[in-house]
């Protein structure tokens, strides 16, 4: 991969406060994305295509798919995030700009909590953009799709948060994808739990705000504690080549 | 109190204390056991809703307690490893994660014999039945990434930040039948309230948990073992306790 698609970073000095750190990694993160327009694109697509296989899979029925269609929709977002979290750190890994990252004198977890927030930006905001589109798709009402919108917007930070550790922890193993799946996925359930939940009770014409307020719980679980994990995770991985 | 530490910390002293200890562990567990189990199965009262379809709690509730208890430890141990890097508490890790998916399986397994007869089916998804599929998956991914990794002690570190995170997932089991109160019955002993079961039934019970924490102890102690004598390979004190065995 040549240099102009990649940008260097330029932080090597102690003088660049700890914001403006983050600002740069993160403001690196997201000019690498869009030179890179096709990564940003197959999670988006793979999101589609998994929402489509239900209805093929299981039943084009209107009543089926009101039924299930946020936890489709859950699923699918889950295992597109899943998906592009080995983009995380991977190629930062391969040509050496994470060591450089490790280096800089601004702690580390704050850089990563840039970076996982750059990645959630590409990936989970997106997913959230897409998701009123196949809401109407799999027939789910205007009031559903509003909540189901809005679990996503604080549930997917959660999923890229979480999934960050697990990204740092099976960088550079073997068969890192499955791993990475297997470590990953028993920690989302609570998440999917109470993000359908969430939904599940709005359909009901119930009262959604503590459901609301126990995502938010989990998201300011995550955000506190995840990057201190991945950025330990890191380290180790980066002893380990 | 340091030194006790510091010694905790030697292999080869703990596997000293650990010899001496084995006898003592599997002869406690192997008679509890047995006691419990026995005094459940053949003498406790029936159940008045359940006849004698509940006695496999005498098994049931057992494996669940330490397959969870199991995860707390591994998680302390793992605290260890990441704040002190004592060598011991990730062979710990090391050597009773296979024992907790072992147990975490076999409170699922019976836990569905159990469930057919009281709730006419196999599995139901029921959170608390769902946490402890969790906590099966989380021992499979301790397991898998420990395997992953070629090196010792990254291997180590990263399983011990796998064990602390994963470790989120413990109160969630706790609490769950609380937070969500479904088909499964709440816990059966509460540190701070008398058991609402007869004395005939609690006290087997009681016995046979004992009795496989002290069995469990000694497999964890044989498994260490088995793991500190493949690390030490190259130490002069192994080499002299393989020698010693084979003349």
């Amino acid at each position: 991969m040549n240099a102009d698609v990649r940008p260097v970073l330029k932080l090597r000095d102690d003088t660049v406060g700890v914001l403006a750190a983050m600002r740069g990694v993160f403001a690196r993160d997201l000019k690498v994305a869009f030179r890179q327009r096709q990564d940003l694109l197959n999670p988006l697509l793979f999101f589609v295509m998994v929402v489509t296989l239900f209805p093929l899979g299981v039943s084009p029925e209107v009543s089926f798919l009101r039924e299930a269609g946020a936890g489709i929709l859950w699923v699918a977002a889950l295992l597109s995030v899943l998906l592009s979290l080995d983009h995380l750190f991977r190629h930062d890994f391969d040509d050496g700009t994470l060591e450089q990252l490790v280096l800089q004198p601004q702690p580390l977890f704050l850089l990563v909590l840039a970076k996982t927030m750059a990645h959630w930006v590409l990936t989970g905001l997106p997913l959230v953009i897409l998701t009123p589109v196949l809401g109407v798709m799999v027939h789910l009402d205007g009031n559903s799709i509003g909540v189901l919108c809005l679990t996503l917007l604080i549930g997917t930070p959660v999923l890229s948060l979480i999934g960050s550790i697990g990204a740092a922890l099976t960088l550079g193993l073997r068969s890192a994808g499955v791993l990475l799946s297997l470590l990953i996925i028993p920690l989302y359930i609570p998440v999917l739990i109470f993000g359908t939940g969430t939904v599940a009770a709005a359909a009901e014409g119930a009262q959604v705000g503590a459901y609301v307020a126990l995502m938010g719980a989990f998201l300011v679980l995550a955000l506190t504690l995840a990057p201190f994990a991945s950025a330990a995770a890191l380290r180790i991985s980066l002893s380990n080549g | 109190m340091w030194q006790f530490f510091h010694k905790l910390g030697s292999p080869k002293w703990f596997f000293g204390i650990a010899t001496r200890l084995m006898p003592w562990l599997l002869a406690g567990g192997v008679l509890l056991l047995m006691a419990g189990i026995v005094w459940g199965l053949a003498f406790a009262p029936k159940d008045y809703l359940q006849g004698n379809s509940y006695r496999i709690i005498f098994i049931h509730v057992p494996t669940a307690f330490i397959a969870q208890s199991i995860y707390i430890m591994m998680a302390v141990a793992a605290v260890v490893t990441l704040v002190w890097r004592m060598k011991l508490a990730d062979v710990f890790v090391k050597a009773v994660a296979p024992v907790g998916l072992v147990l975490t399986f076999l409170a699922l397994f019976t836990g569905a014999v159990w469930g057919k007869p009281t709730w006419g089916t196999w599995w139901i998804w029921d959170a608390r039945l769902t946490s402890m599929l969790i906590l099966l998956f989380l021992y499979g991914g301790v397991i898998a990434l420990d395997r992953a990794i070629n090196d010792e002690k990254s291997a180590a570190r990263a399983v011990a930040i796998l064990v602390l995170v994963g470790v989120v997932n413990i109160p969630i089991i706790k609490y769950s039948v609380e937070w969500w109160n479904t088909l499964h019955q709440p816990a059966t002993f509460k540190l701070t309230e008398k058991p609402s079961m007869p004395a005939d039934m609690w006290v087997p019970l009681l016995l046979s948990v004992l009795g496989l924490y002290l069995l469990f102890g000694w497999l964890a102690c044989l498994r260490m073992q088995t793991e500190i004598l493949f690390r030490e390979q190259r130490t002069r004190w192994v080499k002299d306790y393989v020698m010693a065995g084979r003349g």
